[in-house]
């Protein structure tokens, strides 16, 4: 009787102890994987992985840039997570940073957002002007400026940037009686989008059935109100956006487009945005080199060669990201030398050519991968001539912190005045109120 | 009333009587007096023992972000810097009283939970009336009842935004077969309201058709004979004896699918197609929740965030009261 209990006893203890020393194991090989210094257990040195937090879709994978480093570095491995939309992206990378976990090696900053990092999360960052094979000298100027603050330490390295144009549909411009080689649909609109706008009546008098000028108001818009110096905050960091006469015009011009029914009343990276591209249910819209990609893909087989790319009315930018290395990451220094050499000229080139992302760095302008590259998709266009002229002429624009969410509620005024339930003041009257609020003035 | 407690006070005293010579006894014997102590203890603290995991998760997980989240909506607070306070008082919440969005998505909330719950709850009585028949199959058909509520709120949002799709959605195709023409479901103040409250609606009534059949079941048959001897229809059973019977369960189920109502999210969240915070571009579905997740992270605003979600605590609290004076009110009828 008294044996039959402590052996029990003594297998409660064993059991007790395996379920232990399973659980403690468990922690440990957890600890493998966040530490990432992974043991390659042949003893023939540590291999570090390098965790990439994005954002949309980079590309960097895609175009084989991770594996081309780790294969001038075998010592290396890199990772990336990816959140679809920036909105969602964007409010847990600052959850991160202030508790200073659950951070990746690498963090993508979108444009819209780095003054708010430079301003306030600056001393999370490392500064990566120090870092061996960053000079200031390869990167565009004012693109360098918004990554660093004003004492000159540089939180985010950028990546591209998003020189925009039309891209139009050749069949619907042919349809409607317009020209439709890309020089002279250039000339139509040329130097105002005002003349855009009247293209457009012409365009619509005579369109297809179902066919609307240009995708969203939104989209129209946010084209022309990046093709202005000023928008929402003036040089001393003033809010601006309810004076702004760039905010004013653009304002002016995409609710008339929604009033008169020139915009197919979408959203754009939606559903019912993709299924319109692939149904070719509008002639125009405003491409940065970034977005070429997404159409050829939502447009498929279907709209093979139809599509072709042409000068904006005035250009403007549109994206373009940063890319920073938290203090707080695990392998930074290793970080940021993989940055260095991925945002370097010759891999920024090779990412346009892969995937279409346009260089920030001017000396690949004249690298032959660039200059002569063309788009079969867009019936061989010469982008890289055509983005090249377009990078010239956008202006240097001065962002905020806010400029994203005063952005977002601009857009959804627009789509107040696309719907109908206003008219282009009430709308602009409801978005300042929005805005005002959002922004807690 | 005082007769029953004085017989109920009884066994207690003669145990107590019977108490005073076992504890002579154990002043006797050190060893017996520790033991017995010991097992007071037991008997005393290790219920306590037993139960706090729950209480301790409960503080960690509930009472404390209840406090803290109470102590941030006195300050401005912004998600840029959330460990840098600053004093604002009760301004978050005066704010409260003038800003027309925070009305709009009160109004928009009472509006959700007023077209989810009262049909879902009316089709769930029915349902589970016809399911209380005996019927061949019975236990597919209540099973089936409780697969859209296994269903995740995301998928089924999903899945039914594009359903309600304007251009290409099948909602619309069937509707266009009649005559009908194209309805943008998200862009209109009332097509979007009852798109969200249909997904609601879809998931729970189910959910409440169980409740209500396992509640039937527990009414006695023979009140159902009696009445039928009475020459009661079938309909006058359900009206005289089944909802009377019902009443606590039929309570139950309005305050549990209020309290849902007030913290409706994911459903007007996903059903946006750009999956924004603002509910629709004129804030047609907006919600409390995502009125306060629109404020905390969209514009960073957490104070102001925090406000709302203790506005919405407040609500439910309310929400309780009146719960609680009505099932008084009805035990003593």
């Amino acid at each position: 009787m008294r044996s039959y209990r402590t052996t029990r006893r003594a297998v409660g203890l064993l059991a007790a102890a395996a379920l232990g020393t399973g659980l403690l194991s468990a922690c440990a090989s957890d600890d493998d994987d966040g530490g990432s210094k992974a043991d390659s257990g042949d003893g023939g040195g540590g291999k570090t992985t390098i965790t990439m937090g994005l954002f949309g879709t980079f590309g960097f994978k895609e175009a084989g840039l991770y594996d081309e480093y780790e294969k001038l570095n075998p010592d290396i491995t890199i990772k990336e997570t990816v959140i679809e939309r920036n909105e969602n992206y964007y409010p847990q990378l600052l959850n991160h940073l202030t508790s200073d976990s659950g951070l990746a090696d690498v963090q993508a900053i979108e444009v819209a957002n780095i003054a708010e990092i430079v301003d306030t999360q600056a001393d999370k960052f490392m500064d990566l002007s120090e870092v061996k094979g960053v000079s200031e000298e390869d990167y565009l100027p004012w693109k360098w400026q918004m990554g660093s603050t004003s004492d000159g330490k540089l939180v985010g390295l950028d990546s591209d940037i998003g020189p925009m144009a039309v891209c139009y549909r050749k069949d619907h411009f042919e349809a409607a009686g317009l020209p439709t080689e890309r020089d002279e649909v250039s000339k139509l609109w040329e130097g105002d989008w005002q003349k855009y706008l009247d293209v457009g009546r012409d365009f619509q008098k005579k369109a297809p059935d179902g066919v609307a000028w240009a995708d969203a108001a939104g989209g129209v818009y946010n084209a022309a109100v990046s093709s202005n110096e000023t928008r929402y905050y003036d040089e001393d960091g003033e809010v601006i956006y309810n004076e702004s006469p760039g905010v004013q015009e653009s304002w002016e011009i995409a609710s008339t487009a929604a009033e008169e029914k020139l915009t197919g009343n979408l959203q754009q990276f939606t559903k019912g945005w993709d299924q319109a591209m692939s149904n070719g249910d509008f002639a125009t819209v405003s491409c940065p080199p970034w977005m070429l990609g997404y159409i050829a893909d939502k447009g498929g087989e279907k709209a093979m060669g139809k599509w072709d790319v042409a000068q904006a009315p005035v250009p403007g930018n549109w994206g373009g990201s940063f890319f920073g290395v938290p203090e707080a990451a695990e392998n930074k220094e290793e970080a940021a030398e993989f940055v260095a050499w991925l945002f370097a000229p010759e891999q920024q080139a090779k990412l346009f050519a892969e995937r279409g992302s346009f260089p920030s760095t001017p000396s690949a302008y004249e690298m032959d991968s660039v200059k002569s590259a063309t788009n079969e998709y867009f019936g061989d266009a010469p982008i890289g001539e055509i983005f090249a002229t377009a990078a010239e002429g956008t202006p240097v624009q001065i962002i905020g912190p806010k400029d994203q969410v005063i952005a977002e509620n601009i857009a959804n005024g627009l789509r107040l005045v696309e719907q109908g339930k206003e008219d282009a003041d009430g709308a602009w009257d409801s978005t300042a109120d929005a805005v005002d609020n959002a922004l807690d003035r | 009333m005082t007769q029953t407690g004085s017989t109920a006070a009884a066994p207690p005293s003669a145990e107590g009587g019977a108490a005073p010579p076992a504890r002579r006894a154990a002043a006797r014997d050190p060893r017996k007096t520790w033991r017995s102590r010991r097992y007071r203890w037991d008997a005393k603290f290790s219920p306590y023992a037993f139960i706090s995991p729950f209480f301790l998760f409960f503080v960690a997980f509930g009472l404390f972000p209840l406090l803290y989240t109470a102590w941030a909506s006195l300050h401005r607070v912004e998600l840029t810097a959330p460990t840098d306070m600053e004093w604002a008082g009760l301004h978050n919440y005066s704010r409260l009283l003038e800003d027309d969005f925070f009305w709009n998505s009160l109004w928009v909330t009472f509006v959700l939970a007023v077209i989810s719950t009262v049909p879902q709850l009316l089709m769930a009585l029915g349902l589970a009336h016809l399911l209380n028949y005996k019927m061949r199959a019975s236990a597919f058909f209540r099973v089936a009842m409780l697969a859209p509520y296994a269903t995740s709120v995301a998928a089924a949002t999903l899945v039914f935004a594009m359903l309600y799709g304007r251009d290409y959605g099948i909602i619309n195709w069937v509707l266009g077969q009649f005559g009908v023409g194209e309805i943008d479901w998200q862009a209109g103040d009332w097509t979007s309201r009852i798109a969200v409250a249909s997904i609601v609606i879809w998931r729970w009534t189910g959910y409440n058709t169980l409740i209500y059949l396992a509640a039937m079941q527990a009414v006695p048959q023979d009140l159902y004979e009696s009445a039928s001897l009475d020459g009661a229809s079938r309909w006058q059973q359900f009206l005289h004896v089944t909802i009377p019977s019902l009443r606590p369960t039929i309570l139950f189920t309005v305050v549990v699918s209020t309290i849902g109502s007030v913290q409706l999210f994911g459903e007007p969240l996903l059903f946006d197609e750009t999956k924004g915070a603002t509910g629709g571009a004129d804030h047609q579905f907006q919600t409390l929740g995502l009125y306060m997740y629109e404020q905390g992270w969209r514009n960073l605003h957490l104070g102001r965030a925090a406000a709302i979600a203790w506005v919405m605590f407040l609500i439910l609290v309310v929400i309780g009261v009146i719960n609680a004076l009505i099932a008084r009110r009805l035990r003593k009828s």
